[in-house]
């Protein structure tokens, strides 16, 4: 017989500290969703030209002397604000906190092209001449390199990664920190995920390429996940870190407890390097489902991934079908309709744009669906404006990437 | 270039590495760390910045010549007094 789990072993998120390409806070972020507010807009990057991103305006002074931004990496300048702003919103102060138990783990799409890719640019000015190169260039690009300058700008002594996850990073993330917080190894955690993929010109080419970056005359309406006119991704920058606690110490500092993260999946398709498998997202869903003890119909709300790729929306939805076929109550958003596809950050942002609906039920649309694909028919899907659906219970958030890599987390209600 | 020029290069180069810093009660004869919250980055930024704009090679020997404004002016004058400043 299953047993109720201790207080200690329970994860709750009690802070959220975001950028978006929409805003700037949890609340700005939260007002455009309702408003159906696009971020995207016209972006013109070096050798690509012309095109769309979704663009962060946050203030990255703030937290962040102008020598370590100049130093850093736009990705460590989004991570230290964001981290900032979670743990502000906590209500904890750095200096109550032992920061050798504290643990910043942040999920990533890629990290070091940006910066490659200017080192590059600058040295062709060189005649590629090495001695040119900087001696930036290494700790800009080491792989953990956010978290790092997370670390360095807080002084958290605790463990620093970065979990390199395509996709599905921002979940993984979450992931990580709750199992961190479970064996012990924190008190809090750091996590959540960040993107600078804007930067880097070849994000959009390789995209390009592919058949896979999104057109459209008008920028606001480029990312349109589930329409039949959809052709790609709009590639976004952001972040969104959340702090995780375990329960009993969230309840014995009376902390605001946004939800409780109550399940979670990774698992991988083993099949392709671009291509997803439906199949393996289905079972990524399920198993999560499973580690929460639910039933598929007890979920209030499905935030997807879809990133209006052709094959890529319909594959997520054939997925959903096969899991939340009978479940006529669960509500169905997408929130890559208004920041474009934010990469590392994707997930973690995504949720974070649906917890404010434990508060309020509303659950926020998926925009630009002007005509819907029949194959993207799902029931319970949110067009273009928001809908009263109650105070939910459940949450689920997926978050799919290359090289067949799937997460999938579960947030309740407390 | 005469050395008023360089220490203007000087200048602005610690201008664009040290941003959050105030340099208009900077000290020629002070060392550069005592005034300044500049590590061994920064100095090989220094370095770098002179080579990109100038040309100019600084072994590493000779780093420790940066140390202040005078004696980072009295290590480059031989060696940028043919240059133009750009």
């Amino acid at each position: 017989m299953p047993t109720a789990t201790e207080d200690r072993d329970r994860i709750v998120i009690t802070g959220i500290g975001l950028t978006a390409p929409n805003g700037n806070s949890l609340g700005e972020y939260r007002e455009a969703l309702l408003a159906g507010r696009s971020g995207v807009q016209d972006y013109e990057i070096r050798y690509v030209g012309q095109t769309h991103a979704g663009l962060c305006d946050f203030e990255e002074t703030r937290h962040q002397k102008k020598k370590d931004r100049r130093r850093g990496t736009r990705a460590g300048s989004v991570g230290i604000y964001c981290a900032h702003e979670a743990l502000a919103d906590s209500g904890l102060a750095f200096d109550s906190l032992d920061p050798n138990r504290i643990g910043i783990y942040v999920g990533v799409t890629e990290h070091g092209n940006v910066e490659t890719e200017n080192e590059i640019y600058e040295l062709a000015g060189y005649d590629y001449d090495v001695k040119f190169w900087s001696h930036h260039h290494n700790p800009r690009t080491v792989a953990n390199n956010p978290a790092g300058e997370i670390s360095l700008n807080m002084g958290v002594t605790g463990p620093h990664y970065t979990i390199g996850a395509a996709c599905a990073a921002g979940n993984a993330g979450l992931i990580q920190g709750s199992q961190m917080l479970r064996l012990g190894e924190c008190d809090l955690a750091i996590c959540g995920g960040v993107s600078e993929s804007v930067h880097t010109f070849g994000i959009f080419a390789s995209f390009r390429s592919q058949g896979a970056l999104a057109c459209h005359t008008d920028a606001t309406k480029a990312s349109r996940p589930f329409d039949t006119g959809r052709n790609g991704i709009v590639v976004a920058e952001g972040g969104c870190l959340y702090t995780l606690e375990r329960l009993d110490d969230a309840k014995r500092r009376g902390a605001k407890i946004y939800g409780e993260l109550v399940g979670y999946a990774m698992n991988s398709d083993a099949k392709d390097f671009v291509l997803p498998d439906d199949t393996r997202q289905a079972e990524c869903v399920q198993a999560a489902l499973r580690k929460a003890n639910l039933n598929a119909d007890e979920v209030d709300i499905v935030s997807t991934h879809a990133t209006g790729t052709a094959s890529g929306d319909e594959q997520e939805c054939k997925a959903l079908r096969k899991v939340f076929g009978g479940s006529p109550r669960t509500f169905i958003n997408n929130t890559k309709s208004f920041i474009g596809h934010a990469m590392g950050a994707a997930g973690a942002l995504e949720l974070a744009g649906n917890l404010p609906t434990f508060e309020d039920g509303i659950c926020h649309a998926t925009i630009n669906v002007d005509e819907l694909d029949p194959n993207c028919h799902l029931e319970g899907l949110v067009l273009n404006e928001p809908r009263e659906i109650g105070r939910p219970t459940y949450i689920l958030n997926n978050s799919f990437g290359m090289l067949g890599i799937n997460s999938v987390v579960i947030i309740k209600r407390v | 270039m005469q050395t008023a020029e360089i220490r203007e290069v000087i200048l602005e180069i610690l201008e664009e590495i040290a941003p959050d810093e105030e340099l208009g009660d900077l000290k020629d004869d002070v060392s550069f760390r005592e005034q300044l919250e500049l590590d061994s980055m920064d100095f090989l930024d220094i370095v770098m910045s002179l080579r990109k704009r100038y040309r100019v090679q600084i072994p590493e020997d000779d780093y420790i010549e940066l140390a202040s404004m005078n004696s980072t002016v009295a290590y480059l004058e031989p060696r940028m007094r043919d240059l133009e400043k750009v």
